[in-house]
């Protein structure tokens, strides 16, 4: 292979004229972890509402739930990201078509809100499968001492729920990290999209692509670390063992 | 009448249209009064008495609770539950709470009691239960026989007019059973209105004032202690008392 290694590269400045390639790339990092961390607590906070509609008795809860889940899950995430980018400000009337058109950084809250929904459906899905795996006799144990439906699953259920299934939670926070990636497509400058730019100007493949592994490696490793701590904390003495 | 905490009007309950699990029941639980509820499984026990606190629907009759009628439109169902405690057979102490917790939580969320209050009320309620040791503990770390004297703790502390037991020592081991009656023994002997689905004959013989026996969801027998344990009381009953006392 004729390749010239040049590691250096990072330091040198870039054509873009303000700042060196590894500023491109830390600048990508960063975009990364905005979107992550905003398009994970839509994916949490929507996907927790949604996984207790699917927890309700009735069979009308559980279809609505199905209505938001399905297209979510069952579409890919970069079609989603298209419908969402390129197709729903045509489907929508003119003036709100072009406000969005012209909304600045139209892909930054286009990635969030995408890979916060298509995530979402996947935390729904695991909430209710946490709040089915409680004894029944708990909600009936809240109901009884007076605290209402709505108080029951925020005192006594949810609580539960989120210990049972942390560790797929995790799974997913990693899922989310990683999918923003796609976000490169609509045009987010994250760190895929950086590395992609530092190979074209530099043509130094190797080290941009290595250095964008190892930004994902790193704050992946970090979320799967504070998740553990989370697991650690909320776990509780003596439970599970009968 | 109005000495009457609990009555049961002509309660009918079906599952399904074909299937009905409650005949016709008509029961008066007055203040003070310990009425024990037996009879085979299936019979409907549990059913009929997850119906006085409204945690299952039934189709026709009424229910009244201290004077407040179950189907009656507007009926607020949390407070009324609030006023009715209830211990259930698999305890279900809430697990990510300390004993202290789960005995604060509907004061605290319910009554709106302060914290303080509900402090106070809750280790006062440990102590009678002989558990002040345990209250920081979370309900994993105890036996069977002490949560659900934990669980009988968290209905007390919501002050209720009557309390309603579902089985409460069918999912302890033996050696626990004992702990749990006494606790129960005490409270009757203080005078609370109690409804108590049970098989142990040796609680009702010693603290129930009426004997109530169930066969496929229909109330068979009603009647007095005495009358209930007597050689020539119901025959359905006696067949059944035949069997859990005969070994």
């Amino acid at each position: 292979m004729n390749y010239h290694w040049n590691w250096g590269i990072f330091l040198e400045p870039s054509p873009e004229g303000n700042g060196t390639y590894g500023q491109m790339l830390l600048s990508g990092l960063w975009m990364t972890l905005q979107v992550s961390v905003l398009a994970w607590t839509l994916a949490l906070c929507a996907g927790s509402c949604v996984g207790v509609v699917r927890s309700l008795p009735s069979a009308w809860a559980r279809r609505l739930s199905d209505v938001w889940i399905e297209p979510l899950r069952n579409i890919p995430l970069l079609v989603q990201l298209f419908l969402w980018y390129f197709v729903l400000p045509e489907l929508i009337p003119e003036t709100w078509g072009d406000w969005l058109k012209q909304l600045p950084n139209a892909p930054f809250y286009n990635a969030v809100v995408g890979v916060g929904l298509f995530m979402s459906a996947r935390v729904a899905v695991q909430v209710a499968t946490g709040l089915a795996a409680l004894p029944r006799g708990q909600m009936a144990a809240g109901l009884a001492l007076g605290l209402t439906p709505g108080q029951t699953y925020r005192y006594v259920l949810l609580p539960m729920a989120f210990r049972v299934v942390l560790p797929p939670l995790t799974s997913e926070l990693i899922n989310t990290i990683k999918n923003t990636s796609v976000a490169l497509t609509i045009g987010l400058a994250e760190l895929t999209a950086r590395a992609r730019a530092v190979q074209e100007f530099s043509f130094q493949v190797f080290e941009a692509f290595a250095a964008a592994t190892l930004g994902y490696l790193a704050i992946n490793l970090l979320a799967t670390l504070a998740m553990r701590l989370i697991e650690r904390q909320a776990r509780l003495p003596g439970y599970g063992k009968a | 009448m109005s000495d009457i905490v609990i009555s049961l009007d002509r309660v009918n309950k079906w599952y399904n249209p074909t299937f009905q699990v409650l005949k016709d029941c008509s029961l008066d639980v007055r203040k003070g009064e310990v009425v024990v509820v037996c009879g085979p499984s299936g019979s409907g026990k549990s059913t009929l008495i997850k119906c006085v606190n409204a945690l299952e629907p039934f189709q026709s009759g009424e229910i009244a609770v201290d004077g407040v009628r179950l189907r009656e439109k507007g009926v607020d169902l949390p407070k009324l539950r609030a006023r009715v405690g209830m211990v259930f057979q698999n305890f279900e102490l809430f697990p990510h709470l300390s004993v202290l917790e789960n005995l604060d939580l509907a004061q605290l969320k319910v009554l709106g009691r302060s914290k303080d209050e509900a402090r106070a009320k809750s280790e006062a309620l440990l102590r009678r239960v002989d558990l002040a040791a345990h209250a920081a503990k979370y309900p994993g770390q105890l036996s069977g026989g002490q949560q659900q004297r934990v669980a009988i703790a968290r209905a007390l502390a919501m002050d209720p007019v009557a309390m309603l037991f579902d089985e409460p020592t069918s999912a302890l081991d033996p050696e626990m059973v004992s702990e749990v009656l006494d606790a129960m023994v005490e409270l009757a002997r203080e005078g609370m209105t109690m409804m108590v689905v049970t098989h142990e004959m040796g609680f009702a013989r010693k603290v129930a004032h009426r004997v109530v026996f169930m066969d496929r969801g229909e109330i068979v027998v009603d009647a007095e202690k005495e009358e209930f344990f007597a050689a020539n009381g119901n025959e359905r009953a006696r067949v059944f008392l035949s069997k859990i006392l005969g070994h």
